[in-house]
């Protein structure tokens, strides 16, 4: 028995079929002022791209937010309202309503209408995750929340969240005369959370900017599937990761090729791997070194040896020993526990 | 409750269709919602404020009430749902007590910023810590400075109609501000009274649709709202909320009159009620349901010979100042009763007393002592022992015998 709502979907929009078939218009533009090499802005773009002019998009307070709407200076062409640092989710699920109950007694015309609202990391994966958690458990509202993840609170000055890599230099967690690592939290494992927590949920994917085609399929299949859905995007940040701004692309692919961001879709429950992930996972491509990762960016800078082997046993372990590789964290160990029988 | 006469001929010339029916003040709040035809509604439990979604959900689930009505997993969510519906164009309602008001508070700020004309309810309690369920002013008061409207109510009867009247003066668009109903936890929430209930078409007739405007987020038009503005532009759109303040009296006025010529209960001065003040050498004031015992205070004072009155404010976002500062000098002493507390305020009154003084001090001709008396906290009884003694130490200052300015009132130890 299935336990999605077969609720009406938001729009009809079909997956981009090649980057020659997208289409020319924007709606996230010119404007903001972003620093070079912004992976996060790149999101913005592509994700309006996607939902198309019907659309409504609520951005909680971050970079997305300060760096990305000035008064009189706008970028969006299509409907933006700021929403609270840790609002994403009930701010998608107050939109989402107002237009369901008005169109219902007449006082708006019928017609889907892409409710999106946008968090960073910080408002994502720490102070909005309440909101969003119970935003995801309302089947009746189409909606979609997409988290850009630059994996710090990366406009307030660079510092850690909870999806901060493990050791990482933020000025929250500098290293000093006596601790080099001040950041011993491993990375919040946001999709397959949202995912395992609201088994009503019928899509929630991770993408990369790197491969904007997928991304943007993804954020249109969220909006047309119905109900609340969820996107966590990884988004390299020149500043707060330090590096050269002309690496931005080829961070988004290394951390995908080291298998530190797999790149899947849950859709109604079913797991689907996709680009070098899904090689990764059969064995046709052999990860890179975390090294190859870790060293192109000054945050890591102050690691040592051990520190990268560390990095990359704990990578090691999520493909080789999580009982859905690279997704879910309880070890294969437990299929093999038998409990005495009675 | 004194107020709610219905002139004889009146009643003869219009047929309102009224139905009478015995409830509490949630209640009667949840009516004037269905009334109003709310279209989104957010809840959260913290008592006493709660129960007046237990009867919006049983409207809703009645098929007699038509909205979304969504249980939220805080009151921060609660009041950010709410805040978006309305920017999307729906007519919003929600509330909250206490702590819960102020987990909320985040949300408080930004909703009168927004334009925001959410009607909120507050079910007056006593903020933590210790815990405790009874009244107090202190949560709604906390908003006093971030451009919400604040009324309080002493009964249920004054509660559906003020709820009815904060939906045209929220969403009238010279104001476009947030709207608190402060009702007296337990003394008011809870208690019930015969209240008449006015039909459908004529709220309908009173009360029109919500209309966003050019303020409305769809698709169809295409605006930013709230960008960063930073020191270039944020002192500018401060004012546009303070220029909302300097009319909002007059927009308050003109609803009232309607309302009255609507539904024909007559509330006379919106923004405060006088009782048996026309020949009083001192008047006690106040807000909310402590308006009973202070009413049987003072018939029973007038027993006795002495000339003593009330006024109970209703409005005190807007303050009506210069209304308030030329009633009060006519009397020779005023004691004012809050129910709050403002620690380490001037002369360490209540808010309300401060705010009094405030206003006699530029709208007033004379100034008689104006003293505060901090009393009923945490949802104590204020009792008719504690009135008269209020009014006796009143007595005092009026016959030039100096008093504390501040004294709590009703008090162990």
């Amino acid at each position: 028995m299935s336990t999605f709502v077969d609720e009406k979907p938001t729009q009809d929009l079909e997956p981009f079929k090649g980057v020659k078939k997208v289409p020319h218009e924007e709606y996230y533009t010119s404007g903001h002022r972003t620093c070079q090499g912004c992976e996060s802005a790149q999101i913005m773009k592509l994700m309006a791209k996607a939902a198309g002019p019907r659309t409504v998009v609520l951005g909680s307070t971050g970079c997305m937010y300060v760096a990305n709407t000035s008064y009189y200076a706008t970028p969006w062409g299509v409907p933006w309202m700021h929403t609270q640092l840790g609002s994403s989710g009930s701010s998608a699920l107050g939109a989402a309503a107002a237009f369901r109950v008005q169109m219902r007694k007449g006082f708006m015309k019928d017609e889907p209408i892409n409710v999106i609202a946008f968090c960073g990391d910080g408002g994502g994966a720490d102070m909005g995750l309440g909101a969003i958690s119970a935003t995801m458990c309302h089947p009746d509202y189409n909606l979609l929340i997409l988290m850009y993840d630059n994996e710090s609170y990366a406009n307030t000055d660079i510092q850690i969240s909870g999806t901060s890599p493990y050791g990482v230099n933020t000025s929250f967690s500098t290293p000093g005369k006596v601790k080099r690592i001040m950041n011993h939290r491993w990375k919040k494992n946001m999709a397959p959370l949202i995912m395992a927590g609201h088994p009503t949920v019928k899509y929630v994917g991770t993408i990369s900017t790197s491969y904007p085609l997928q991304a943007m399929n993804s954020v249109r299949k969220a909006l047309s599937i119905g109900g609340p859905t969820f996107i966590h995007c990884l988004n390299p940040c020149p500043k707060g990761w330090d590096f050269d701004p002309i690496l931005s692309f080829e961070l988004g692919e290394l951390a995908v090729n080291t298998g530190i961001w797999p790149l899947y879709e849950i859709e109604c429950g079913k797991l689907k791997l996709y680009g070098k992930t899904k090689d990764i996972a059969n064995g046709r491509f052999k990860r890179l070194p975390v090294r190859d990762y870790l060293l192109k960016q000054g945050r890591f800078a102050h690691f040592i040896e051990e520190d990268i082997e560390y990095f990359q046993s704990k990578i090691d372990e999520m493909w080789d020993k999580w009982l859905v590789p690279g997704i879910i964290p309880l070890q294969k160990e437990i299929e093999a526990d038998n409990p005495p029988s009675l | 409750m004194a107020t709610l006469t219905v002139p004889v001929e009146e009643k003869k010339k219009i047929d309102r269709n009224e139905q009478e029916a015995l409830i509490t003040g949630a209640e009667a709040i949840a009516i004037a919602c269905k009334l109003a035809n709310v279209d989104v509604v957010t809840a959260y439990p913290i008592r006493p404020y709660d129960t007046v979604m237990q009867y919006i959900s049983q409207l809703v689930a009645d098929g007699e009430m038509d909205c979304e009505y969504i249980v939220a997993e805080g009151e921060h969510s609660q009041f950010e749902i709410v805040k978006h519906a309305s920017a999307c164009g729906a007519r919003v309602f929600c509330g909250s007590s206490g702590v819960g008001w102020m987990y909320a508070m985040e949300c408080l700020t930004v909703t009168p910023a927004l334009r925001i004309p959410l009607v909120a309810m507050v079910g007056n309690r006593a903020l933590d810590d210790p815990g405790a369920f009874g009244v107090e002013h202190n949560d709604a008061l906390a908003v006093r400075d971030l451009g919400w409207m604040l009324t309080w109510v002493d009964s249920a009867q004054e509660a559906l109609d003020t709820a009815l009247i904060a939906y045209r003066v929220a969403e009238d668009r010279r104001m476009f501000v947030p709207l608190a109903i402060s009702c007296d936890g337990a003394f008011l929430t809870h208690s019930q009274a015969l209240v008449k209930i006015p039909a459908a078409e004529q709220v309908k007739k009173f009360l029109p649709r919500y209309n966003r405007g050019d303020l409305l987020l769809h698709p169809d038009n295409v605006i930013s709202v709230a960008p960063q503005a930073n020191e270039d532009w944020v002192m500018e759109i401060r004012r546009q909320n303070y220029a909302v303040t300097e009319i909002a009296c007059d927009v308050i006025r003109e609803v009232y009159a309607d309302f009255e010529k609507t539904f024909g209960r007559k509330y006379g001065n919106p923004f405060f009620e006088e009782y048996m003040t026309e020949d009083a050498d001192i008047v006690l004031l106040g807000m909310g349901t402590m308006s009973t015992p202070v009413r049987v205070a003072i018939r029973k004072l007038r027993e006795e010979g002495k000339k003593v009155g009330f006024v109970r404010l209703r409005w005190f976002r807007p303050f009506a100042g210069p209304e308030l500062a030329k009633c009060l000098e006519r009397f020779k002493a005023v004691g004012v009763i809050d129910r709050d507390f403002s620690f380490g305020s001037p002369d360490l009154s209540g808010v309300v007393a401060t705010e009094v003084r405030s206003a006699m001090y530029t709208g007033a001709a004379t100034r008689p002592p104006v003293l505060g008396f901090i009393c009923g906290l945490g949802g104590r009884e204020v009792t008719l022992p504690d009135v008269e003694n209020m009014a006796e130490i009143t007595f005092e200052a009026a016959k030039g015998k100096a008093q504390p300015l501040t004294q709590w009132i009703g008090v162990r130890g």
